[in-house]
Formats: structure tokens, C-alpha cells, sequence
């Protein structure tokens, strides 16, 4: 197979090298936590993944047969994009527990609903 | 519908989710801003490869720009940025606020909400005496809240 024909998976190898680093160095516990990214995963996936194959059906885009590794799903969708919408919302949760490892910003999820203790308790 | 007019629709759609079903408000927070910002950056970057050596190409009629016959599209203008249609934007950033906020929901209904984040590893190598008293009083935290934590880490997984 020509290199060529890796370029797409290469650059996801990028994205997922390029983000999986802050488990470890900023201890975001994200891929830990395997069972909430699963379920944090599976919606955006399904959605993407239908508009995706809908778009190239009704020819929004089309992907270079000659850059991607050849296997397609279905005959329509290339595996490299079913790869991209799992590494690409985990580089966005990795990129959002990486900035709450280092600046302590909350987000939201610091206590769970219903769980309304008073929140200025200064030890 | 074009791939603009559906790149609109879903990033709205994304922000009424974030905001208004799930209720976790993301778009409120200054953490979710600055991951997106550094998403954004790599989404140019990546993005801006597999566009300039067309990977993906695009039906004219359906972005704002148009796709060359020939060759790679122009870095900026024609409707794109770093080679790539700036209908791809709105799609990164629906894909990346929809997946922190489901993030951020299953948490609060305690999903593994713990262990939380951080510290980063070079703040436990340093002074030991420092921000590890802190640390080690993060493994009394498991129990309590993590907003007791002023860091608002909540390292509820001190080595025993």
C-alpha cells in the first residue's frame, strides 16, 4: 500500500497522540472514566456519523479514495471518519479536563443534581 | 439545505442542548472557552492538512466558497480558513460543545464524576511540601465536595 494512502489515518494518529499525553501529564482521568466517555461518546457519534454518510450520499463532500486506506462501512463511509468522531470528542473532553487540571476553573459537575450542601465552606 | 445552512442550524441546535436539555451551560464557562480555543487551534491545523491536500472536497453549491477543479483551495478567502471551508468550524464546534456538555451531564448525575482531574504531574514533583500538604488533604476530599478544594481538583485518589 502507498504511504499516501495513510494520510487521513496519520493525521488522526496525530490528533489522538497529540491529546492522549494530557491523561497522563495533567491527570485529566478521562479515559479512566471509560464508562461516562462511552456514554458522553455514543450520541455524538451516531449523529455525526448519519449526517456524515447522508452528506457523502447526497454528494456535500466526498473523501480522496486515493488518501484513505480503502475500507469502507456500508460501501459509503470511509473507516477514518467513524475513527474521527470517537478521537475527535475525545480530544475536546481530554482539551476540557486538561484546563480544569491546571487552572481549577469548575465546569458544572463539581457536585451532582441534588446534592445542594452549602458551597463556601472554608476549611 | 447547504452544508452552511445545516452548519448554522446544528451549532444552534448544540448551544440549546448544552444550554437548555441537558442544563450544563458550558457556554457560560470560561474552562469550556479556553479548551475550545485550544481545539479550534488544532482543528485548523489538522483540518487545514487534509483540506490543502484534498482529502475532503466539497460540492461548490453547498459551501459559501467554492472547490478549485484544480489544485488545492487558497488559505484564506472564497469562504475558507487554513484551506478549509468555514462551514467545518461550525461543525467542530458543535461536535466539541455537545460532547463536553454530555461530558459534564453524565457527571453531575454521578456517573464516575470522580475521580476529578489534576493535579498536573509537575505540581506533585515540586515541593513536596507544598502543594503536597494540599494533596494529601485532597484524599480526605473523596468524601467531601471537590468545591472544598480551592483548586477545585478534588484528587480523590491520594495513593493508600
Amino acid at each position: 500500500m502507498e504511504l499516501e494512502r495513510l494520510t487521513y489515518l496519520g493525521v488522526l494518529l496525530f490528533i489522538f497522540i497529540g491529546s492522549a499525553w494530557l491523561e497522563i501529564a495533567l491527570r485529566t482521568r478521562v479515559l479512566r472514566r471509560w464508562k461516562r466517555l462511552l456514554l458522553s461518546l455514543a450520541i455524538p457519534f451516531t449523529l455525526f456519523v448519519i449526517w456524515d454518510i447522508w452528506a457523502i450520499m447526497t454528494g456535500h463532500w466526498s473523501i480522496d479514495p486515493e488518501r484513505t486506506v480503502g475500507i469502507k462501512m456500508g460501501g459509503v463511509i470511509p473507516i477514518e471518519e467513524l475513527i474521527f468522531f470517537i478521537v475527535v470528542p475525545l480530544a475536546s473532553i481530554l482539551s476540557l479536563e486538561a484546563v480544569r487540571s491546571v487552572r481549577g476553573w469548575p465546569l458544572g459537575d463539581e457536585k451532582p443534581v441534588g446534592d445542594e450542601e452549602p458551597v463556601e465552606q472554608a476549611p | 439545505m447547504t452544508y452552511t445552512q445545516i452548519g448554522i442550524a446544528v451549532v444552534i441546535a448544540a448551544i440549546v442542548v448544552d444550554v437548555l436539555v441537558l442544563r450544563t451551560r458550558l457556554v457560560t464557562r470560561k474552562g469550556f472557552w479556553v479548551s475550545y480555543a485550544i481545539v479550534l487551534f488544532f482543528q485548523l491545523l489538522t483540518n487545514g492538512v487534509l483540506t490543502r491536500l484534498e482529502v475532503f472536497r466539497y460540492s461548490d453549491s453547498m459551501i459559501v466558497g467554492n472547490q478549485p477543479d484544480v489544485g488545492a483551495p487558497p488559505f484564506i478567502g472564497n469562504g475558507r480558513i487554513a484551506y478549509q471551508p468555514f462551514e467545518d468550524l461550525l461543525m467542530g464546534f458543535s461536535l466539541c460543545l455537545l460532547a463536553c456538555a454530555l461530558w459534564i451531564f453524565w457527571g453531575r448525575r454521578g456517573v464516575q464524576r470522580t475521580p476529578m482531574s489534576g493535579p498536573p504531574i509537575w505540581r506533585t514533583w515540586s515541593s513536596r511540601s507544598g502543594s503536597g500538604g494540599t494533596a494529601s488533604s485532597g484524599g480526605a476530599a473523596a468524601s467531601s465536595p471537590a468545591s472544598a478544594d480551592p483548586r477545585g481538583t478534588g484528587d480523590g485518589k491520594t495513593p493508600t
